[in-house]
């Protein structure tokens, strides 16, 4: 029964979303408050209908029917509970309804958070939700029903793909997620600005918490997707420039230009246009990321079911709302006030040499995905474009972008001066210089590339740390006084030092593994030593072992000399009911450098190809990008108590500790 | 002037969506083979039943009809789904060989005896060899012969019904009338 609930309440809920968009806007456009309320009471409708239509298909899992085709095609009695829950999204069906569910939860935080907003500008904004959410809705039951029911009712069910059944994974899509629906949010403002034709400081305030919390959520999602690749595929690599990985970097690019933009926006009135530009654009490329996953447009390793009927209509579906989106703007957009000036050298100037390097960047990384498809369009061949055009292009565009990053938050607003510039970072740049020189020593000549690399991680670092001396005055004045100033410290600078370093962070582990990544292969049997990367290793045992729905090749490994756990475990494992092989990797973690093993097929002598790697500096990659997360959270823990407050007025009440506005709802 | 600008964002965006459009016609899984047009590379291999001095399969087995040449393996799942419409094809008449591509011992063999031979004749590479002469990328994977021995298609995945009528069916007929 749960299936068929599960099944009308999507279909409710679609008609719910169909309601909500028409009775918004014409709420909106009549300025009539009771068809405006209908509008949000809407959208808490539609979010409780598709949790119900979710709830149902996790059910189905839980409870292991079987007769629900989905749960038939991603579940076994033998798969431990949290992965037969987890598997609800781990299929292109379920996901949908995830992603459904996710619009959903925006689509009544809005409407419950949104008393501040004005009426119509709120209404119009929930309109544009009703329209996507609409939009998807269809989509899944159209042409993904979740809940179809197979005929006759099988005894066991397919396994879900076990490269999937790992912790990772579980949350992997649901932050990727929260990031490309969360940017509906600033899809739906920009939208809903156009059509009232105006933009100020207050709709980018508002704005600018939703972008956070997406950027956020992506950042990390995107970095437990670099991890799962990592530990999981068995041969270390952490990204693969593959047309589902990039699918999620472009919307990262384009959602950090906004963010930053919309701070410009904010504080100065500046770039009015441009965040509006951006706003639709970071949306419609998670729009064209879910289509790349899809359609089977391109090959990749990710890739859910190819169906060309998907395709379409995800095609078609990114075709009406960028399409709509950029014509209004094409429209409304030039009638707009023109932001406030600035001078060439000035925090306004430096973000919009950032927004210009990474909207560069972001296309740099759009051409090379889908160069196939354009290719074979002008030329009728086949080919692939793989990581050498990645490393050629888009490397060097994004150093020149670090580059400037350090310069960016030191700036002053509307005019500043080069001099003054150079010697308020004259630390992290002579830092950088001596890393440069001294990594050019020490590595020689050849590897100028790895001391550049490094040079730029020192700068990064020590101006996202020059941030916080430079607010905490060190070592000018007394203790106490400082102590109250790091107490003291805002919010913002927390959070752009935490989201810079990280990105040095990152840029050191990328440098490190990029030079001094170094691997062995050889054929090990039980008792064998090896020497590799300055330890000893012996191969302790190399034997058949049974798990809960696998059976595997298990060698262990103990570091008899050197750094490192003093066992490590590598795994070959197969999983009979889907017949899947997968390697788990023995890694040993540590801060400077990985020790990665993996095992292959055991042949009839009981030996095995083992291949080592040392990953210098590898866990950097994603410390960084942990970071990067953090700043953006300690940043949205400020917005939050400013959220409700856009109105000058009131915010000129003496008491920054009460969130006042936001406490009325 | 500045209209020009507001206006380009949604001219590149309807032209990069034109070009999405026409990919969704393709299906990436088409791989150009390298082997199309050219006589099959020679090959002379054991019969996948080693020891029961069956044929065995060669290069110069593919001459006098058109025929299938099927790559598969006793670990490979989609060669699983795809066998029972080979034993349908089989049972039609249609001449279809095999090649056991890197599988171990008497695997194949075993796979065969389960669950039934479509095959007029089954090649044993346990190695690969073959398959890296033939450009194989993974299993199943099916040629088209004619009857002079040279590559006229390569499919990769299983072949289904779908495939089988749209594709693979009338390539034969045309190959049976050629001379």
């Amino acid at each position: 029964m749960s299936a068929e609930i599960g099944h009308f309440a999507l279909i409710l809920a679609l008609v719910v979303a169909l309601i909500q968009s028409v009775v918004t806007f014409w709420g909106a456009s009549r300025a009539d408050s009771a068809l405006m309320g209908v509008g949000r009471a809407a959208a808490l409708l539609q979010l409780i209908f598709v949790a119900l239509a979710f709830g149902c298909l996790a059910w189905g899992y839980a409870t292991l029917d079987f007769s629900v085709e989905l749960v038939a095609r991603h579940s076994h009695t033998t798969q431990p509970l949290a992965y037969r829950l987890a598997a609800t999204w781990g299929s292109h069906e379920g996901s949908m309804v995830l992603w459904v569910l996710i619009l959903a939860l925006h689509g009544a935080a809005l409407s419950v958070f949104g008393n501040s907003l004005r009426a119509t500008f709120l209404s119009r904004v929930l309109g544009v939700q009703g329209l996507l959410g609409a939009a998807f809705l269809g989509f899944s039951l159209l042409t993904s029903n979740p809940f179809a029911r197979l005929f006759p009712t099988p005894l066991e069910g397919t396994e879900l793909n076990p490269l999937l059944q790992d912790p990772g994974l579980i949350s992997h899509p649901p932050l990727l997620y929260l990031g490309y629906v969360g940017f509906s949010v600033a899809f739906a403002f920009a939208v809903a600005a156009l059509i009232e034709g105006r933009v100020d400081a207050a709709w980018a305030r508002w704005v600018r918490p939703w972008v956070l919390a997406a950027w956020t959520a992506l950042t990390l999602g995107i970095a437990l997707g670099s991890h799962w690749a990592y530990y999981e595929l068995g041969w270390g690599g952490w990204w693969f420039w593959d047309p589902v990985e990039n699918a999620s970097l472009m919307p990262w690019l384009m959602g950090t230009a906004l963010l930053h933009s919309a701070q410009v926006l904010e504080k100065r009135g500046a770039l009015i246009s441009w965040t509006l530009l951006l706003a639709i654009l970071t949306f419609s490329l998670s729009l064209i990321g879910t289509f790349l996953v899809r359609s089977g447009v391109l090959n990749s390793v990710h890739a859910f079911a190819v169906d060309p009927a998907r395709g379409a209509y995800v095609l078609a579906f990114c075709v009406i709302a960028t399409g709509s989106a950029l014509t209004l703007y094409a429209w409304r957009a030039p009638g707009m006030r023109t932001g406030a000036m600035f001078a060439p050298l000035s925090k306004e100037a430096g973000v919009t040499l950032n927004n210009l390097i990474l909207a560069v960047v972001t296309f740099v990384v759009f051409i090379g995905t889908f160069f196939p498809v354009f290719y074979e369009l002008m030329t009728g061949g086949a080919i692939t474009v793989g990581p050498p055009y990645f490393n050629l292009i888009f490397v060097p565009l994004f150093s020149l972008l670090l580059c400037l990053v350090g310069f960016g938050p030191l700036l002053h607003w509307k005019r500043d001066r080069v001099r003054q510039v150079l010697a308020r970072l004259r630390w992290p740049l002579g830092l950088a210089a001596v890393a440069l020189i001294a990594g050019t020593a020490a590595f020689g000549l050849a590897k100028i590339l790895a001391a550049f690399g490094f040079a730029l991680g020192v700068w990064l670092i020590a101006a996202g740390a020059l941030l916080l001396v430079r607010r905490w005055d060190i070592g000018q004045r007394p203790a106490e006084v400082t102590w109250r100033l790091v107490r003291t410290t805002p919010v913002a600078i927390w959070a752009v030092a935490l989201a810079h370093t990280g990105l040095g962070v990152t840029t050191v582990g990328v440098t490190a593994m990029a030079g001094f990544e170094s691997s062995k292969v050889l054929r090990m049997g039980q008792g064998d030593q090896v020497e590799f990367a300055g330890r000893t290793l012996v191969l302790q045992s190399l034997a058949p072992v049974t798990g809960p729905n696998y059976q595997a090749d298990r060698a262990v490994f103990a570091i008899v000399q050197g750094r490192g756990p003093a066992t490590l475990i590598s795994e070959r494992r197969f999983y009979p009911s889907s017949r899947n092989q997968t390697t788990e990797a023995a890694i040993g973690p540590s801060l400077i450098g990985n020790l990665y093993i993996s095992v292959g097929e055991l042949d009839e002598s009981g030996k095995a190809v083992i291949r080592l790697w040392s990953h210098p500096f590898v866990g950097w990659i994603w410390g960084g990008a942990v970071l990067m997360a953090l700043g953006g959270l300690v940043s949205l823990s400020d917005r939050r108590l400013r959220l409700g407050a856009p109105q000058p007025s009131k915010r000129r009440i003496p008491d920054p500790v009460m969130p006042v506005p936001e406490a009325a709802e | 002037m500045r209209r020009i600008a507001f206006i380009a964002p949604v001219l590149i965006f309807l032209i990069i969506a034109g070009a999405l459009a026409f990919g969704l016609g393709r299906d990436p899984k088409i791989l150009p083979s390298m082997l199309i047009g050219k006589p099959l590379p020679a090959f002379n291999l054991p019969d996948v039943r080693t020891g029961t001095g069956g044929k065995g399969l060669a290069s110069s087995n593919f001459t006098g009809e058109p025929a299938l040449l099927n790559v598969f393996a006793s670990w490979c799942a989609s060669c699983r789904i795809e066998h029972p419409f080979l034993m349908r094809l089989s049972r039609e008449g249609v001449p279809i060989h095999g090649l056991n591509w890197r599988d171990k011992g008497d695997a194949g063999a075993r796979w065969l005896d389960r669950f039934g031979d479509p095959y007029d004749r089954v090649g044993y590479d346990p190695t690969g060899r073959t398959g890296i002469d033939l450009g194989v990328t993974g299993a199943p994977e099916t040629f088209v012969i004619d009857r002079h021995g040279t590559v006229r298609y390569r499919h990769v995945g299983p072949i289904d019904a779908q495939v089988w009528t749209e594709t693979l069916a009338p390539l034969m007929q045309q190959l049976r009338a050629e001379p």
